[in-house]
């Protein structure tokens, strides 16, 4: 069923990390990958990790959820660890069949880069997990605006963000309605070849085509009756403020930064 | 035997995860043919979920669906077949409009059904002229259309199937009392001259009253009566626990009941209840009608 496409994967739970300013949690996500990528020992990593365990536990998000978020990007992982597995070159030979050639640093590397990458997604999925999409936006229009100094339009692109996300459950349910009245009719979905298959989508297309239009419509037409402007001289009813708890979460990453630094000058690297 | 029956119909939606909901719980009904069955609930009562159920949609969790005595999803490749029989017809059909002609969107359905170019011509205007378009409208983009004839072109579009059953999901959902008068005659006369069985979705029980023989009642995924009108009516306080209204004119006529008067209380509409004071007036005259 398409309906079950999740995105923009808001888990709404009430906890310290669901509290803090979005644009603390957008700075830390990419402070995290940062730290997640300059870390180049299992010392690293498993500061690394311990410190994403910390914060989800925090967060009351599911672990099972958490992991759920990674099944997309298996695909990716595998490849890359199979690329490392297979090309990565070392001393001990583990393994040889024809030109495949398996040395201990392949299955090192293999390893390392496979957690890198899962701590990397697992990070930036908590920030959507606890995240409504309104707020990141939000957050991401704050973060941004210094940029108007460029005359880049920030707001305006905040606000077709919001949009976006906002219509695209609309817009899988509106998929769904027409694809089930066209089936009604006999439309064949499932069987033919890849032409006769491109000829189907066309009596589901056009509906959804011409329906997006007329909510674009509707939309501009709603907002402009709220008398809405653009940026220029725009208030908001929520405020995004800085807490203390803000300052603590800076404040540990910044001391797990200062550990993965340490620890990566001073121990071996895996390659 | 029914044409079409369901057993112990259950479905539930997003099974296994936090959002799981019954939708359909062990619903039986057997709809005989010829008949035009109103399906009533408020929203989220599973009606909408039974009728896609009934052409094959939407797999059942449980139960099955006996179209003329054959359950349905016994050869699964062969559903298309069973929507061809069972027309069934979406809320705001006119939102699935997409060829460049009203003629080609009508077409739709006869051609996947695989039929010859002069059996599709014969039936699409047939089918447009049970929705009373004018002949000229066909050759017109259904963009163009006025609201109600775009309602009228899709209803049109399930018509040329000829389907055994037709379903109709709101099909006058957002309409104007004139548009949805003619719309009601038009499903009317459809179902007198095939002599196909229908089964209407509403929230008006004025039209369900007006043009149905049978009413079937949808509450909390259930199926909470099914019976001629008359028998479904009489049960208004029932009805009024479900959050569901019976027509104006019957709830004065049961009140008159309850105050005494000698009424008929199966009146549905202004005419009938005006006969049935006309009725008791005239009782009136010649002895006491309480």
């Amino acid at each position: 069923m398409i309906r079950d496409i999740t995105f923009g994967q808001f888990f709404p739970a009430k906890s310290v990390v669901h509290a803090l300013d979005p644009r603390t949690k957008l700075i830390l996500v990419v402070a995290y990958i940062v730290l997640v990528f300059i870390g180049n020992n299992f010392l690293c990593l498993g500061l690394a990790a311990a410190f994403l365990i910390l914060a989800t536990a925090l967060s009351k998000v599911p672990p099972k959820l958490m992991l759920r978020s990674t099944r997309p990007i298996l695909f990716v992982i595998a490849f890359t660890a199979i690329l490392n597995l297979l090309y990565i070159k070392g001393d001990v030979l583990l393994f040889e069949w024809g030109f495949v050639q398996i040395y201990d640093k392949g299955v090192f590397t293999a390893v390392f880069m496979a957690i890198r990458i899962i701590l990397a997604v697992l990070g930036s999925s908590l920030l959507t997990y606890t995240t409504s999409p309104t707020d990141l936006t939000d957050g991401l229009e704050r973060l941004m605006s210094p940029l108007k100094v460029l005359h880049l339009p920030v707001h305006e692109f905040a606000l077709m963000m919001t949009i976006a996300l906002r219509f695209i459950p609309t817009l899988i349910e509106e998929t769904d309605k027409i694809m089930s009245a066209q089936k009604a009719r006999g439309a064949d979905l499932e069987t033919g070849g890849l032409v006769k298959r491109v000829k189907a989508l066309v009596p589901i297309l056009i509906p959804l085509f011409v329906s997006s239009f007329r909510r674009a419509f509707d939309l501009a037409t709603a907002m402009e009756c709220r008398c809405y402007h653009g940026g220029e001289g725009r208030t908001r009813m929520k405020k995004l403020q800085m807490h203390g708890r803000d300052a603590w979460a800076f404040g540990i990453t910044a001391l797990v930064l200062g550990g993965i630094i340490a620890a990566s000058i001073l121990l071996p690297p895996v390659f | 035997m029914p044409i079409l029956e369901t057993k112990e119909l259950t479905y539930i939606y997003g099974q296994n995860s936090p959002f799981e909901k019954k939708a359909l719980d062990t619903v039986s009904i057997a709809i005989d043919e010829g008949e035009f069955v109103g399906v009533i609930g408020h929203t989220g009562s599973g009606k909408s979920t039974l009728v896609q159920h009934l052409n094959g949609l939407i797999k059942p969790t449980s139960g099955s669906i006996l179209l003329d005595g054959r359950d349905i999803w016994a050869e699964p490749k062969k559903i298309r077949a069973v929507r061809f029989e069972v027309g069934l017809c979406f809320q705001y059909p006119e939102y699935q409009l997409f060829a460049e002609t009203v003629y080609k969107d009508i077409a739709f359905g006869p051609q996947n059904m695989g039929l010859d170019e002069e059996e599709v011509n014969k039936r699409v205007k047939s089918a447009a002229a049970f929705v009373s378009l004018k002949p000229e409208l066909l050759e017109k983009s259904p963009f163009d259309l006025s609201g109600g004839e775009k309602r009228r072109a899709a209803i049109a579009g399930v018509l040329a199937m000829e389907p055994k059953v037709l379903i109709l999901d709101e099909p006058t959902a957002g309409l104007d009392p004139k548009g949805r008068d003619v719309i009601l005659g038009q499903i009317r006369e459809y179902q007198k001259e095939r002599g196909s069985t229908v089964l209407l979705v509403s929230h008006s029980m004025e039209d369900v009253a007006r043009v149905c023989s049978k009413v079937l009642v949808m509450n909390d995924a259930k199926c909470a009566m099914y019976g001629t009108v008359d028998e479904v009516f009489t049960r208004a306080s029932e009805l009024a626990g479900m959050g569901l209204n019976i027509p104006q004119v019957t709830r004065i006529f049961l009140g008159l009941k309850e105050r005494g008067y000698n009424v008929n209380t199966c009146v549905y509409t202004a005419r009938q209840g005006r006969d049935e004071i006309l009725r008791l007036l005239s009782q009136a005259k010649g002895g006491d009608g309480r």
